[in-house]
């Protein structure tokens, strides 16, 4: 009695489909056209100025994308399910800032004591955003602008105006951003581990997979019985513990803190992840394309004071890259789109 | 259920009336408790704090009704802010610069709301970006220096008062505002198309709604009134710098939601937005006269505006619980 | 609450009943015993009702004896209101009595369930089995509750009250992960495949073949992937992402989850919509050949051919209630058809003779790339045309092009010979034309607003005086159609989302009739609505037509088409293939002119 469809779709087109192809192709080379940029910066730069390429000058570049590279793995796990953490800048303060004053207080504690300590900080932040996200149903963006300001807050209560100087710090904690093993700082190790950790976990793990499950689909991956809850909360509990790393690291690295420290950070984590390739709308982008990323950032950072480019510019790029990512993000989906509805047309 | 409720019952429980009662609360208790709070010095003060915020509200209020966001809007104020010094400097007169900078912070929401609509970019990464961005472009007009010599007649006229009373000259401006974008919004088929949009684009596109170029107006209108605060807050402080207003943004949203406009669209009044700032500024006044440091405020202002969202949605959920629990009774029965 | 509820709304059931049973294929002896029995015997249903409820014994027994008597109590109710029609059904069809007795208990038991979303009840009090190695049709019309039903089977939702078993067993499931645990995999109308990962991934999600460190096993994932497909012969490449994938494809993606999951109850929501009748049989095969290895499957469709075909038992739901559990072998069509309406199907179109005035819409050459191709055809002041053709052949997309809320590439549109802008609603809407859209809930209504505000929001610039609206104006137009359309609503400033799906969409046509229309384009315009609703916008959209307004129908329900058009048009695959006036229109020549053979006209 109901007119039924007895449409004939195309069930061999999905084999011989090169638009669908090529747009995938697109997608992966999006790691690669970083690669490109920082690889025609790095040579304009260098021809301007060859001590750009120094081995100074590369420590310092890796040593100042390492923080940035830290934060970027949370984030990048963060937006691929479709959220956004942006509270990683505050987080990063308070766990500087409680190491800190652990460190210049118990001049014996090792330096392992330090980093558990930031990423325990750092986990309970995360686990509190996840919480509020997840249960209290309030979407992560006001969550963690929230908490962006209560954690900075926190903070600025306690420190009040006072810093931690570097004089106040045991020496081997200050040693740390600086010693090598194996020519390598502990700094860039440490980023390297967790950028590759990460990476790994996303790829080729259930729960990364889940993650990216969640991102692409957030009502599939409730029906498909994914434990949506607790792979959120651990997105989130790994950001902030990252965030938490990422402060031991900025005080061993900078000896100075204040209750100001990584103020606005947060901006520059999404600038790198979004940059890097993460789709803001999730489900798709790589932990390492994040990476790449913040080192792109920090070499444009570093590439403007060698050129003599006023410093201010730093900012403006930043939030320029960040849209001309998601315009690019754009473009790539409307050419998929457009090259699929071709390819559905039977007139 | 809300449906059984009478509508005088619903109303009285609705977000935006205890928002109302909580900010009549918070200024009684303060102007009893808080030395100082009550005076007319410290009324004066208020409404100069209250100013930037409830001004970028206003606009801000109908991009949220829409389901959108505009968080670029205090990177907008620091821009005009910095133009506006940069361009003192330039020897223009400030009867020029005022109304150039409030087209200054338009063009700014004319790109945002060009990405936005045009290309079909989520307001929240576009905004985020230009966030970057428009602060960026402050700071390379202006570098980190300030200019502050600016005509006093307009300084003074900003934190002045009338007729050397309690009532500070902004606060016209603020009525004015206010009454307009009111009216616009809530009496207008302007206003009406707004919370169409923002509960549901797909059908208001079918009722014959021209969305995009709706939401696209809206963002004008809110780079417009970010230019005009900017040149307020420069002319408060007589001092045009490329960090004026950072952060702002937060409180202005957190002033929205806690006004009870849903962060998801469709939903809220410009009467609760207004209560919200009022309750805000007060809360933050009151505390930094009990001396509490200023960046500690913050800790209020992030509370609130995690609160604003989760506690209607724990009442919802609690509700919800209690029917299905009042149904399995029933059924039990 | 639930019991006063189900009595006097049980009650007309019962009488169409006992008026239907002399057509149905029962002989009249054992329904007669039945109904007798019915009223006479109270200890024996009590009786039956524990019987079926035997498992439950033990644990009842456990409990405290008010306890008991209320765990007891719930099927009681039910099964003296049911209508009895169940009866004859045991009656008759003794052997599925007897299997359950023997055998295994089914493996999913629905019992007495009901949920309702706020003051809604999508389902109340149903009851039926899902027996392995049997396929169980799940009809009634839409908005009768079976998505509900299938939601609560997948673990998405919590009945409020009565229990789902699983072999036996009482289980309550906190998530579809429990659902999915229990061996149950669900297939939606509407595909839930994850569009940035690929197809194996899809398949594999949440047992992905793991590698001794715990990693993903790619190639054998995709090795599985592959192994799936070539056991359902569709040649997919499993490293491809979801994304673009045809419907079809999706399903078959979907039906390959639950192969990889190794269900023991599969549900499928109307699988079948959108695919071809090969797919259609391919897909057929499979489910018949996971039924005949022990599954227990539940099919929900429209097609009463594909239930015939496939499923040994159906259950009917008619507005969420549980009207019968039978054999199908024991019913035809019409008897489903029936007891899923409620009613006998005549009379619904009462379409007056008009006169056809002068040419109000004019559609030359339209064409949108992918969609449609050269569409032309007029419509004239009270006519009725009604574009046929079947699901995705592109009329609405055509009529959506027309009103200007979907672009087009080419051609031209025209009203009373002035052509109008394209992409602009607002100039169809200038040009008297009102569109009630598809789909009441996505484009029709804004859910979440007041009745009053739906109903002015394409007028609202009108109603204005010097640009500002009053409450009051508002409120006055409101009422002036809603009455005039008979909706039934308590106030007008309540949410439009608190109605039911007949009043939804009696407010719908309110909102633009009241712009005052010269040309009314109506799509499915009783998709979803009780039957009496249905009658009332036949009767509506007949007057409005001889009344001299231009109507064009989209509709896919043949009877509607046949029955209300003066002229019909039929699409295919985004062309006009017939144009079809009333005296040529057949069922036979309109579905010939829909599937792509040409018909002489």
């Amino acid at each position: 009695m109901t007119v039924t469809s007895n449409r004939s779709a195309p069930t061999d087109a999905p084999l011989g489909n090169p638009a669908q192809k090529r747009a995938g192709n697109l997608l992966k080379t999006r790691e690669l056209g970083i690669v490109l940029a920082l690889a025609i910066l790095v040579a304009y730069t260098a021809i301007d100025n060859p001590r750009f390429l120094s081995g100074q000058s590369i420590r310092d570049n890796l040593l100042n994308t390492a923080i940035l590279a830290v934060m970027a793995t949370g984030q990048a796990v963060v937006v691929i399910t479709r959220n956004i953490d942006l509270s990683v800048g505050s987080v990063l303060g308070l766990s500087a800032f409680t190491v800190a004053t652990m460190m210049s207080n118990n001049q014996d504690l090792p330096m392992i004591v330090a980093i558990l300590a930031g990423l325990a900080v750092g986990a309970v932040a995360g686990l509190l955003n996840g919480v509020l996200v997840r249960y209290g149903k309030v979407p992560a963006l006001v969550v963690t602008l929230g908490t962006l300001y209560i954690y900075r807050g926190i903070t600025y209560s306690w420190a009040g105006g006072s810093q931690v100087n570097a004089d106040e710090l045991p020496r081997h904690f200050l040693t740390f951003a600086n010693d090598n093993l194996l020519g390598i700082p502990w700094l860039v190790l440490i980023a390297l581990i967790v950028v590759g950790a990460g990476s790994l976990m996303m790829r080729n793990y259930r729960v990364g997979r889940e993650l990216y499950a969640m991102g692409s689909s957030p009502a599939a991956a409730e029906l498909a019985g994914i434990k949506v809850a607790r792979n959120l909360l651990g997105a989130f509990v790994l950001s902030g513990a990252l965030a938490g790393l990422a402060g031991v690291l900025y005080a061993a690295r900078f000896g100075t803190v204040d209750a100001a420290a990584g103020n606005g950070y947060e901006l520059n984590v999404v600038a790198a992840v979004v940059v890097g390739g993460v789709a803001v709308f999730g489900g798709s982008g790589t932990v390492w394309g994040a990476a790449l990323g913040a080192l792109l950032l920090t070499v444009i950072g570093s590439a403007l004071a060698v050129l003599d480019i006023n410093q201010f510019w730093q900012q403006a790029i930043v939030g320029a890259l960040i849209i001309l990512a998601i315009c690019a993000d754009r473009l790539v989906a409307v050419r998929i789109g457009r090259s699929l509805r071709k390819r559905d047309a039977h007139v | 259920m809300s449906d059984t409720r009478p509508a005088w019952r619903s109303r009285l429980t609705g977000w935006d009336t205890i928002i109302a009662v909580l900010t009549v609360l918070v200024l009684i208790i303060a102007s009893f408790s808080v030395e100082n709070f009550g005076t007319s010095r410290n009324f004066t003060f208020m409404v100069l704090d209250l100013l930037p915020i409830i001004l970028i509200a206003l606009p801000m209020t109908m991009i949220i009704v829409t389901g959108e966001i505009d968080l670029s809007v205090a990177s907008t104020l620091g821009l005009t802010s910095s133009m506006m010094g940069w361009l003192w400097n330039q020897g223009l007169s400030i009867e020029t610069i005022i109304p150039l900078c409030v087209v200054i912070g338009a063009i700014c929401g004319v790109v945002n709301g060009f990405l936005i609509t045009g290309l079909g970019l989520p307001s929240l990464a576009v905004t985020i970006g230009t966030l970057a961005l428009y602060r960026g472009l402050a700071f390379v007009v202006l570098g980190d220096g300030a200019v502050a010599d600016f005509p006093w007649n307009y300084t003074g006229w900003v934190t002045g008062t009338i007729g050397d009373g309690a009532v500070p000259n902004v606060l016209i401006l603020i009525v004015a505002l206010a009454v307009i974008f009111g009216i616009v919004q809530h009496a207008t088929p302007f206003g009406r198309s707004l919370y169409a949009i923002g509960a549901n684009a797909q059908a208001a596109h079918f009722s014959g709604i021209r969305v995009a170029r709706t939401k696209f107006w809206l963002y004008v209108v809110s780079g417009a009134v970010a230019g005009l605060v900017g040149v307020l807050w420069t002319l408060r402080y007589s001092s045009a710098r490329a960090d004026n207003g950072a952060g702002l943004e937060l409180a202005v949203v957190a002033a929205v939601l806690l006004g009870g406009v849903s962060i998801f669209g469709g939903k809220g009044s410009l009467p609760g937005v207004l209560a919200g700032v009022v309750l805000l500024t007060a809360l933050q006044n009151a505390l930094r006269l009990e001396d509490v440091s200023g960046q500690a405020l913050n800790i209020v202002t992030g509370s609130l505006l995690v609160l604003s969202v989760l506690l209607p949605n724990i009442t919802t959920a609690v509700r919800g619980n209690w029917h299905r629990r009042k149904l399995r009774q029933a059924a039990a029965r | 609450m639930a019991e006063a509820n189900a009595r006097p709304e049980n009650r007309p059931a019962q009488n169409s009943q006992i008026k239907n049973d002399p057509t149905t294929d029962h002989s009249p002896g054992p329904a007669t015993n039945e109904t007798t029995q019915d009223k006479a015997a109270p200890p024996t249903r009590e009786k039956a009702a524990q019987d079926s409820a035997a498992p439950d014994k033990q644990a009842a027994q456990e409990q405290q004896d008010n306890v008991a008597q209320e765990k007891a109590a719930p099927p009681a109710p039910d099964e003296t209101t049911k209508p009895a029609s169940t009866r004859p059904t045991q009656a008759t069809t003794g052997t599925a009595k007897r299997d359950n007795k023997n055998h295994e208990p089914a493996r999913l038991e629905v019992r007495n369930v009901s949920k309702s979303f706020g003051a809604v009840a999508a389902v109340q009090g149903v009851s039926f089995p899902l027996h392995p190695g049997e396929a169980h049709a799940l009809v009634g019309e839409n908005g009768a509750g079976k998505s509900t039903i299938v939601k609560m089977l997948a673990g998405v939702h919590r009945p409020d009250t009565g229990t789902l078993r699983v072999d036996g067993s009482d289980v309550d499931f906190s998530g579809p992960a429990d659902a999915k645990a229990a061996g149950i995999a669900v297939i939606y109308q509407e595909p839930t495949l994850f569009p940035d990962l690929s197809v194996a991934e899809n398949i594999a999600m949440g047992n992905q073949p793991l590698t001794r460190l715990r990693q993903i096993d790619r190639k054998q994932m995709h090795a599985n992937a592959e192994r799936l497909f070539r056991r359902l012969g569709v040649p997919l490449d499993p490293t491809r992402p979801a994304r673009g994938l045809s419907i079809a494809d999706q399903q078959l993606v979907e039906i390959a989850k639950a192969l990889s999951a190794e269900a023991r109850v599969l549900i499928m929501d109307e699988p079948t919509a959108a695919l071809s009748a090969v797919e259609v049989e391919r897909l057929f095969a499979v489910v018949r050949s996971l039924r005949d290895e022990g599954a227990a499957i539940m099919f929900i469709s429209h097609r009463f051919e594909e239930i015939t075909a496939l499923c040994q038992r159906v259950t009917i739901m008619r507005d969420g209630r549980h009207v019968a559990t039978e054999m199908v072998a024991d019913l035809s069509v019409d008897d489903m058809i029936r007891r899923m309406v409620g009613r006998d199907l005549s009379a619904l179109f009462p379409k007056q003779e008009v006169e056809p005035g002068e040419v109000v819409l004019e559609v030359e050459g339209l064409s949108r790339e992918g969609v449609f191709r050269d569409i032309s055809f007029s419509v004239r002041a009270g006519e009725i045309v009604a574009l046929a053709g079947l699901v995705g052949a592109g009329r609405s997309e055509v009529m959506q092009a027309v009103f200007g809320v979907d672009p087009y590439d080419s051609g031209t549109v025209k009203v009373h010979g002035r052509r109008l802008k394209r992409n602009e609603p607002r100039a169809a809407m200038a040009a008297g034309m009102a569109l009630v859209p598809e789909d009441r809930r996505q484009q029709g209504l804004v859910m979440d607003l007041s009745i009053e505000r739906n109903v002015t929001l394409p007028r609202a610039r009108k109603l204005a005086r010097l640009g500002l609206l009053f409450g009051g104006t508002e409120r006055e137009a409101a009422e002036t159609w809603t009455r005039r359309l008979q909706t039934k609503l308590g106030r007008l400033s309540d949410a439009v989302g608190t109605l039911s799906g007949g009043n939804q969409q009696k407010v719908v046509l309110a909102k633009w009739l009241a712009t005052g229309p010269k040309l009314l384009i109506v799509d499915e315009p009783t998709r979803g609505i009780d039957v009496g609703t249905k009658a009332e916008v036949h009767r509506l959209m007949s007057s409005l037509a001889a009344d001299g307004l231009a109507v064009v129908m989209v509709s896919s329900e043949l009877p509607e088409v046949l029955g209300m058009a003066d002229r019909i048009i039929v699409l295919r695959e985004g062309r006009v293939t017939a144009e079809l006036t009333r005296g040529e229109a057949t069922e036979e020549s309109v579905m010939y002119a829909a599937m792509g053979q040409e018909v002489a006209v």
